[in-house]
């Protein structure tokens, strides 16, 4: 279900914003606009936000992310177009209807925390439900329950002063969280927090995201926290939506030059998984197949193993060229008891950080199964180092295109 | 080269002017006039009903509970010294004033300073009013105060605040400006009105800023002192004002020094209010 709906909204900063849209209108480039005085913040943007969604937002500083989120909750006024928030549409709300809406429905997490010095940890995380006229007691009560949920039971009385910035940021999604709105706005929440800390917390957003299915905006200029953490993300440039897609499908078909030079930048070993670098097992034994047999499909296949599987793929375990050259010459007849049964395998979500690991300690060939033991695929070393080097060669290109679409 | 224009008739134009106002408002500030002086009278009254060293010692402990035991020394030694050079009267009337046209001045200023830290306008129009207030010679609010206010101690309470408020708006507008933005932001985006926006985060944070236009503000107020007292105020100004007029150095000093004494006490006082910083600390 559609939580959220944007429909053509545009956002100019400037004494007179009509003008501008209508050089917008008219195709008039950014740069162009800006000599009047006009800075364009968002053009021309329409996507949905699915209820239960992370949605990721990413962009470069200027690129309008922020500006957008802040439309959301109408901290920016839009300048047009429409935002449908359970249907209704927050552009037409009055003052009272939009204090409603922050109040009960969008709560925001700021890039630098944003807390209140002079209020202590609970009275932060209270401070949503304090604005709404909750009583003391309920509003301590409710802080606390927000506080253990991001993992700051005890810290009620601290001042923000003494929690390092990992923590600070977690009152700040505590006081998001106390609440309990179905919307929650992150404005680069975590770019400003060191790396080890952000990799938790990122960790502990999808683990709260699992239990709570809050409908999360999420702003991030880093295309590897976006992966991470998106169910799908709108990659956005010049205020306007570059590409909308899931974490695979900006990387592999990124939609532009500009993606492409994006995601040229990333740490493919921790992005691909193994769906995306597996390839069609060829050669395959069954297992009242005869040692002989094996051997000469392996031949074809030129390999040092074998996957043995059922007649309905199920997999079975894996032979090796070791093993069959012993039975051939001891004049075995099948191979059922030469089959490793044991030998590991991964699912098709595994990242290739893990899977190189994995073939550090296990020579042979890797097989992707789903839940029920059934081959997908298989992922062998050559495999493993072709998709390493694809992203190399179009890391290349992206950079070169730059250059000559400038000359 | 003879200067052909005549002289604008500024002087005459402000002495109309005034003219007009006393004749038709002065029995309004007549009558705030009386109400201010009764008020005084009584806080004089008071103070020196108690026994002045029992006003020390509050005053002592005060001074220990905001500002430490230095300055709670401080204050002791320099009360004890007022009351043994015969000027505890003096001292306490110089008090009331200070302390009537401070609480003025906070109650126009406070106001003031939050409405033209909100509103653009307003602080347009406010600024240059506050330029002229601050710049213009405080002797010469005392010649138009008379007429409305009478000779005495309310006239130069008001020539007082008139001098003595800018710090404490500019301050209050300064303080509430510079609350960071993303924090105010952070009350919108939780849906605060502009009531509990201001209450909730803007004044809060803009308490050691406001609490310096304050103490600076009373500062002010005690360099008025000694003028007011060429209109009748009294207090330690009055001890300086008689010394000048009979050529007598040592009675000016003493009343000098005690007035000194009397800032140094406030002002350590009043700087610390605001800065107390929280300490609470974490199991």
């Amino acid at each position: 279900m559609q939580k959220i709906r944007i429909e053509h909204l545009s956002k100019i900063f400037g004494p007179h914003p009509e003008q501008a849209l209508r050089q917008l209108d008219e195709g008039v480039d950014n740069a162009e606009i800006r000599k009047t005085g006009h800075a364009v913040g968002v053009a021309d943007v329409s996507f949905d936000v699915e209820e239960g969604e992370l949605l990721v937002i990413m962009g470069l500083s200027g690129s309008g992310k922020s500006t957008l989120l802040r439309c959301l909750n109408r901290l920016n006024t839009p300048s047009r177009g429409s935002i449908f928030i359970d249907g209704e549409d927050i552009t037409r709300f009055d003052r009272e209807q939009l204090l409603n809406l922050r109040r009960r429905k969008i709560s925001m997490v700021f890039q630098h925390f944003a807390l209140f010095p002079q209020r202590s940890v609970a009275d932060n995380a209270a401070y949503g439900l304090e604005v709404q006229g909750v009583d003391p007691v309920e509003r301590r009560a409710r802080a606390v329950e927000a506080l253990e949920l991001v993992g700051l039971d005890g810290w009620e009385d601290a001042w923000p002063s003494q929690l390092s910035g990992g923590m600070q940021q977690r009152v700040g999604l505590a006081r998001a969280l106390a609440v309990k709105s179905d919307i929650l706005l992150m404005d680069e929440a975590f770019s400003a927090l060191d790396p080890l800390i952000r990799r938790d917390m990122q960790q502990e957003l999808a683990s709260l995201q699992r239990r709570m299915k809050k409908t999360i905006v999420f702003i991030t200029h880093d295309l590897d926290e976006a992966l991470q953490i998106g169910d799908r993300i709108v990659l956005m440039k010049d205020g306007r939506v570059v590409q909308i897609g899931t974490p695979e499908e900006i990387l592999n078909k990124p939609a532009d030059a500009y993606v492409e030079r994006f995601v040229a930048n990333v740490d493919m070993s921790r992005v691909l998984t193994a769906r995306s670098v597996m390839g069609r097992a060829r050669a395959l034994a069954f297992p009242q197949d005869g040692p002989r047999t094996v051997l000469h499909k392996m031949t074809e296949g030129s390999d040092t193993s074998m996957l043995v599987i059922e007649r309905d793929h199920t997999l079975v375990g894996t032979v090796t060229l070791d093993a069959l050259d012993k039975a051939v010459s001891e004049g075995r007849q099948s191979i059922a008891d030469l089959i490793q049964r044991d030998a590991p395998t991964i699912g098709p979500d595994v990242p290739l950080t893990e899977i190189i690991n994995l073939m550090a300690v296990w020579p042979y060939r890797l097989p992707v199964v789903d839940e029920d033991r059934k081959l997908l695929g298989v992922v062998t070393r050559p495999r493993v180092i072709q998709a390493l080097a694809q992203n190399s060669t179009t890391k290349t290109t992206a950079e070169a295109a730059p250059t000559s679409a400038a000359a | 080269m003879t200067v052909l224009i005549p002289k604008l008739p500024l002087a005459h134009g402000i002495d109309e002017a005034l003219d007009w106002l006393t004749l038709h408002g002065a029995f309004i500030t007549r009558a705030f006039s009386h109400f201010v002086s009764i008020l005084i009278d009584s806080l004089v009254h008071g103070l020196l009903w108690l026994p002045p060293w029992l006003l020390i010692v509050a005053v002592a402990l005060l001074a220990w509970r905001t500002a430490g035991w230095r300055v709670a020394l401080f204050s002791l030694l320099g009360l004890l010294l007022l009351w043994n050079l015969r000027l505890w009267s003096a001292t306490v009337e110089t008090f009331t004033l200070v302390l009537i046209s401070t609480m003025l001045a906070i109650a126009i200023g406070l106001p003031l300073g939050i409405a033209a830290a909100l509103s653009r306008r307003t602080s347009q129009t406010v600024m240059p009013i506050l330029d002229f207030m601050q710049t213009m010679p405080a002797f010469v609010y005392l010649i138009p105060a008379i007429p409305f206010f009478g000779l005495g101690a309310v006239s130069a309470s008001v020539a007082t605040v008139i001098f003595a408020t800018p710090p404490t708006i500019r301050l209050t507008a300064l303080g509430i400006r510079q609350v960071p933005a993303d924090l105010v932001e952070a009350a919108d985006a939780f849906g605060s009105t502009r009531r509990q926006k201001l209450f909730k985060v803007q004044l809060p944070m803009a308490v050691p800023t406001i609490m310096a236009g304050i103490n600076q503000t009373i500062m002010l107020s005690l360099s008025m002192v000694v003028i007011a007292a060429m209109i009748g105020a009294g207090g330690l100004g009055g001890k300086v004002w008689q010394a000048i007029q009979r050529l007598e150095p040592g009675k000016g000093f003493e009343a000098g020094i005690a007035i000194v004494i009397l800032a140094m006490i406030l002002d350590r006082v009043t700087q610390r209010i605001g800065r107390k910083p929280p300490i609470k600390t974490a199991k």
